[in-house]
């Protein structure tokens, strides 16, 4: 059947077609985000002008020589936006510039900063070429300067703000220079702009497609006066724009030089052919992988307001030059959770993965990510509706970054080509504290701490992972210095970057420890913490090849206590800076000692209150009783493990004051292990017989596939959907329920007799 | 053993496993043992066991006291091992909820494998 469209259309001669098209064409009613934009991540067809500029492209050598200068200017850039700016996340390296081809795909960036907007900046470009180009009332000019920050038209979150430039040779659009910082503060419902408690994306802050902000180089005063209006943190909007302003100047001024050496269609063709090259050289390393299938099974436990145990499914599909990596039957969306991704920020994950851990040495743009397909549900929260919230798609995205990280060794392992040596996941949770309040300078700030910056690494085929190393999403980025922070917040580290004993990933190598950090605040009128991590109950980090993962990562706070004042009466009352020791000891006697899952909406925090934060370890590689007992024996040294994980994960026997290693004993030990598992371990038949059942246990608030990657369960084994035609689940209020609890227990109560005095009152 | 490389005739596919191109099975490169075709799932042929995860991740703080405890939740989760039946290695470790299938994780195509080691072929039949 023909839609009404096509009918009229079949009535319509030629002349007429032609004035419709132009009536529809003139009179749009909104540019919202373009789904053929925001679903593309391939490189986009030669133009016309790059076509003609490449067929006068310099040598290959040549082409280098401009290829490195520009990444030069976009790396001077980016140290001078560290330099500048205000937000935390541009002090430590939460960002990235580039230099975008005319088309608007993402050609060359900067050495450090986080490359998963390598995938993800080019679609604010791509919209400026495809509407504003053209369009009377926009255009693009030299000095013209854009700005851009909401998800739905490319990035993660809407806390990431962008400064675009177009770039001319003469009257030719010759590239783009862009600069994306993670600003944090973007007026959304709850400050520091990522917001776990946001229920849709009219909840996530400031919403901005791609917009001019000025011209001939210059802001204008009346719309960063509206954006400044329009969040908690004027200073920082401004100081963000500027800075990013001055990012892009500086990569024009690099590419101007460039120009007035080489000549623009130089250029015009180095930037088109690197992102040929790079994408055929992915394709060819990619080749040299074996065929064939990997899955993985991972879960994410948390939509931040109450636990759920969410399913990633994973399988990756290796054939000739491409890799397909499918989600389908991972978990549906929870429209009014902030915990879903809309897909193009799973794909910039998923490159992350390719650009810093399995081709690093590639030019770091959208290219190396062309060869590879993402497969995902619609409405599943991996690729949520337009209407769900996404404001914390770190819970999701960050997960199934773990996911591919767990079987790409599968793969690499006998890949003809490897650009980096096999290696487990890396932590990938942000075990950090969010802030707002008033600083000691009486200002409001609202900002996430530096500490996510210090990620575990996690084990390689020939040695241990490194402790708190980088972020999965950056790899050249910093913790920052205490001292600086406290001369700008009240925020105050009672306990910093101290490793975590015990918690470790075990295996024939270890992943490195996670940093833990005791937290208070002093000299605000106002403070409050935020926290947001998976990993309450379930791990999401997942050793490789029999190595062990991370265990869990709650918050503990003691609340009700001051430790100042408990410091001024006696400076030595704390025997122990741990958190651990903290929370076994309890030697603050009236203090109330709290345990929870990580998803903490603002809370108060109250002077000299201690918020405890943990980032997990590395996941380990390989069997736990293969480690050479002399490295079981240094951890001990170090105080990275004790003597009773020496014994009973590692079967090292130990002196456990001289920590010398008993071989005999380490032999017996290790010899009685092996019986043990043989005794436990049964046919796969068997277990199976007795372990699989056909639907999640009632007791969990499961969603997902289970066997079929078909069904998909929403919470209890009796709410199904299928993965083809999934319902949005719609998550009632913790507190609500909370107090329905309460009520009918309460009134369970008084039909019992119990408490009666209450009834009237 | 601490490198990538397989026996004559073999092909390493991760730490501990092995296709032995000629006969197409799985072996462990620790012990030899012949754990089951390669075009089937390894696991088939390898004992297997459920662990309360905190026998690994054990509580850092009073489980008696607290709710979270840096110990997985043993009603959320479990370890599934998977050991050699040779020499008791553990080869592969799952965290899934109490009765989630067991994960197929790796289906290698055996035909385009043995096409790209050719020469690996020809080394066992010299």
């Amino acid at each position: 059947m023909s839609t009404a469209q096509e009918q009229m259309n079949a009535q319509l001669g030629a002349e007429d077609q032609e004035v419709v098209d132009k009536f529809l064409k003139d009179n749009v009613l909104f540019y919202g985000p373009d789904r053929d934009i925001m679903m593309d991540h391939e490189v986009s067809e030669i133009s016309d002008v790059e076509a003609r500029a490449l067929e006068n492209a310099p040598d290959a050598e040549t082409r280098n020589i401009i290829r490195a200068r520009i990444e030069t200017g976009c790396t001077e850039a980016f140290e001078l936006v560290e330099n500048m700016g205000a937000a935390p996340g541009a002090k430590w390296g939460d960002m990235i510039v580039g230099v975008f081809s005319r088309n608007g795909d993402l050609s060359v960036a900067s050495a450090g900063g986080v490359l998963l907007f390598s995938v993800l900046a080019q679609m604010p470009v791509r919209f400026m070429v495809k509407y504003w180009k053209d369009e009377p009332t926009v255009g693009l000019k030299p000095g013209d300067i854009f700005i851009h920050n909401e998800t739905r038209y490319g990035n993660i979150h809407n806390a990431d703000f962008s400064v675009i430039m177009p770039i001319f040779a003469g009257d030719t659009l010759l590239c783009f220079a862009g600069c994306i910082v993670h600003e944090g503060e973007c007026g959304a419902t709850e400050p520091g702009g990522i917001p776990p408690s946001a229920e849709s994306p009219f909840d996530e802050g400031l919403r901005l497609s791609p917009m001019r902000v000025g011209e001939n180089y210059t802001l204008k005063r009346d719309l960063v006066t509206f954006l400044q209006h329009s969040t908690r943190e004027p200073k920082l909007m401004l100081a963000g724009l500027k800075s990013r302003l001055f990012a892009c100047m500086r990569v024009q001024e690099r590419v101007n030089e460039l120009i007035d050496s080489y000549g623009s269609d130089a250029i015009l063709a180095t930037i088109r052919q690197t992102l040929t090259d790079t994408e055929n050289e992915a394709r060819r390393r990619l080749k040299t992988w074996p065929e064939g299938i990997i899955r993985s099974t991972i879960f994410a436990d948390t939509t931040l307001r109450e636990m759920v145990l969410s399913k990633i499914n994973v399988e990756m599909t290796k054939k000739d030059d491409e890799l397909i990596i499918n989600f389908h039957g991972s978990a549906p969306e929870f429209r009014n959770r902030s915990v879903n991704t809309i897909v193009s920020s799973l794909k910039g994950m998923l490159a992350q993965q390719f650009l810093t851990f399995v081709w690093p040495d590639l030019p770091r743009n959208q290219a190396v990510f062309a060869p590879i397909k993402v497969k995902t549900d619609q409405n599943s929260f991996l690729h949520c509706s337009d209407d769900a919230a996404t404001a914390q798609s770190m819970m999701s995205i960050f997960p199934a970054f773990g996911g591919i990280q767990h079987g790409l060794p599968k793969f690499l392992y006998s890949a003809g080509e490897r650009a980096t040596e096999i290696i487990a996941p890396w932590w990938h949770m942000i075990d950090t504290l969010l802030y707002a309040g008033i600083t000691q300078h009486g200002e409001f700030v609202g900002n996430i701490a530096s500490d996510i910056n210090g990620m575990s690494g996690s084990a390689r085929w020939n040695r241990d992972g490194e402790h708190a190393i980088s972020p999965i999403f950056a790899n050249y980025v910093d913790l920052g210095e205490q001292e600086l922070i406290e001369e700008e917040i009240p925020m105050m580290r009672i306990t910093w970057q101290r490793l975590q004993k015990d918690m470790q990933g075990f295996g024939k190598y270890r992943g490195g420890h996670g940093a833990q950090t005791i937290a208070t605040v002093k000299d605000t009128p106002q403070w409050a913490f935020i926290t947001t991590a998976n990993m309450g109950k379930f791990p999401s980090v997942i050793g490789s090849f029999g190595g062990y993962g991370s265990g869990c990562t709650p918050m503990c706070k003691v609340k009700g206590v001051d430790i100042f004042k408990e410091l001024e009466a006696d400076p030595e009352f704390l025997k122990s800076y741990d958190t651990v020791d903290l929370m076994n000891d309890m030697p603050f006697k009236d203090g109330d000692y709290i345990t929870s899952h990580m998803g903490m909406p603002p809370e108060v925090v109250e002077r000299g209150e201690l918020y405890c934060t943990q980032m997990g370890p590395g996941a380990g590689y390989g069997d736990v009783l293969e480690r050479d007992p002399e490295m079981v024996a240094q951890d001990y040294r170090d105080e990275l493990i004790s003597n009773w994980t020496a014994e009973n994960i590692y079967g090292v026997i130990l002196n456990p004051r001289t920590a010398a290693v008993d071989r005999k004993g380490t032999d017996e030990a290790r010899a009685a292990q092996r019986k043990q598992r043989l005794a436990r371990g049964k046919p796969y038949k068997d277990f199976v017989a007795e372990w699989e059942t056909d639907a999640p246990p009632e007791h969990l608030p499961y969603y997902g596939s289970w066997g079929d990657p078909e069904v998909l369960y929403r919470g209890s084994p009796d709410r199904t959907c299928s993965a083809d035609a999934i319902e949005p689940t719609i998550m009632s209020d913790p507190a609500e329920l909370e107090v329905a609890r309460m009520r009918k227990r309460l009134n369970d109560m008084l039909d019992r007799g119990v408490g009666a005095a209450f009834k009237d009152g | 053993m601490s490198d990538t490389k397989a026996r004559p005739g073999r092909v390493a596919i991760t730490e501990y496993l092995e296709v032995d191109l000629r006969t197409e099975r799985w072996h462990c490169r620790r012990c030899n043992h012949d754990i089951e075709a390669a075009r089937n799932n390894y696991k088939e042929g390898l004992l297997v066991a459920q662990r309360d995860p905190r026998e690994v991740h054990r509580p850092l703080i009073n489980e008696d006291r607290y709710e979270y405890t840096f110990a997985p939740d043993p009603e959320w989760c479990r370890l599934v091992e998977f050991y050699c039946p040779g020499c008791a290695t553990l080869m592969e470790v799952e965290y899934l909820p109490p009765g989630h299938p067991i994960t197929r994780d790796i289906e290698l195509d055996v035909d385009a494998m043995k096409a790209r080691h050719a020469d690996k072929l020809e080394e066992t039949e010299q």
